[in-house]
């Protein structure tokens, strides 16, 4: 399964929830299919796009949240699997593009490529639900299954090692982040 | 527990007026007043971290979604936290408001907490986070509504130090 093929096969979902996304090949490839006013690329501070999730839906519980996280951002934010777990909102679904390596760095092999498993992991952590698929059809069920259960899911999808040719576009940091912050605004209920 | 009753509940009315409705935080000493008034307030989440870096996470995604909120912690997870502050809170430019208490100065008993406290300020100035101190409760209210307004006019990360003289009643 490619990591790109996997976002358009669940996009329709995408472009109706908050979406939070880590820096690299997650960030440009979600732009190359289209970006939305609802899509956050959290462009560095590697590990926190769980916990920038996990603040989204506490603040917002009424919005569907999406965060797509990665296996090496993960694995320097694994104690934010336990808060994740701990607050457990059911308005949020981790997914976990994990190609088993660093690669906008050089390709360099994540501990995922030794054995180490992250939905395993999660559930350890409590996340109530937590599964790794390994092909784009189980990909798309499992993720709207997860966004239907009512309840916290760490979806870990394995993925092959391949990304875009770079990383930087045409979308600025500050331009993404206001953009967001107002298109939340407007969604917030009148009355 | 000679950690001040009165002036934590000083700290937690004032984050209470400035419209704070998230508070993240990790347990330290000085702190537990404030952790269970969050705790206990039906109008506040308290969202216990494993980390303080997760906190600035939590603080940028709920900023975003349009809800005010503090992180509370040691100036040690201060210092754990750095590069969340610097590639997040700042590159992002979210209005961050950080209580930070300050251990390790003068007065202080435990030696394990002796060498943060001479470096918070300057790994504060050299981030070019603003930032004052709480040192008396007269301070309190009026520091803590002037630096969330700074944080929100400049859109970026300001800090408060919790300072031995108002924290702890020897």
């Amino acid at each position: 399964m490619r990591r790109l093929d996997a976002m358009q096969a669940i996009y329709p979902e995408l472009e109706r929830s908050v979406v939070v996304t880590i820096m690299g090949a997650v960030a440009a490839e979600l732009q190359s299919i289209g970006h939305r006013p609802n899509f956050f690329y959290l462009l560095h501070a590697m590990g926190l796009a769980s916990s920038v999730g996990l603040g989204l839906a506490i603040a917002r519980p009424e919005l569907p949240v999406v965060v797509l996280d990665g296996d090496g951002s993960l694995l320097m934010n694994l104690g934010g699997l336990t808060t994740l777990a701990r607050y457990r909102p059911g308005n949020l679904v981790h997914v976990v593009f994990d190609n088993e390596s660093l690669l906008s760095v050089g390709g360099f092999p994540t501990a995922t490529s030794t054995g180490s498993d992250l939905a395993a992991i999660a559930l350890g952590a409590g996340v109530p639900r937590a599964t790794t698929v390994r092909s784009l059809e189980e990909f798309r069920a499992a993720f709207q299954a997860a966004q239907q259960s009512g309840a916290l899911t760490t979806l870990v999808a394995k993925v092959e090692a391949v990304g875009p040719a770079g990383y930087v576009t045409d979308l600025s940091m500050l331009e993404n982040r206001y953009e967001f912050a107002r298109h939340l605004k407007g969604l917030i209920p009148k009355g | 527990m000679p950690v001040s009753l009165t002036s934590s509940t000083l700290i937690y009315r004032g984050l209470k007026e400035t419209g704070i409705r998230i508070v993240s935080a990790l347990p330290e000493t000085w702190l537990v007043h404030l952790i269970r008034m969050a705790e206990e307030d039906p109008d506040m989440t308290l969202v216990r971290l494993a980390k303080e870096e997760e906190g600035v996470g939590i603080s940028t995604g709920a900023h975003l979604a349009g809800v005010k909120s503090a992180m509370l912690m040691q100036n040690h997870g201060f210092l754990a936290a750095i590069n969340g502050i610097v590639s997040c809170g700042q590159l992002y430019r979210i209005p961050l408001l950080m209580l930070i208490s300050q251990r390790g100065s003068f007065g202080e008993k435990d030696p394990w907490q002796t060498e943060g406290g001479g470096v918070t300020e300057h790994v504060l100035e050299a981030l070019r986070i603003p930032f004052d101190r709480l040192e008396a409760p007269e301070h309190v209210g009026k520091r803590i509504a002037k630096a969330q307004t700074l944080a929100h006019s400049a859109s970026r990360p300001v800090a408060l130090l919790l300072c031995r003289d108002l924290m702890w009643e020897e």
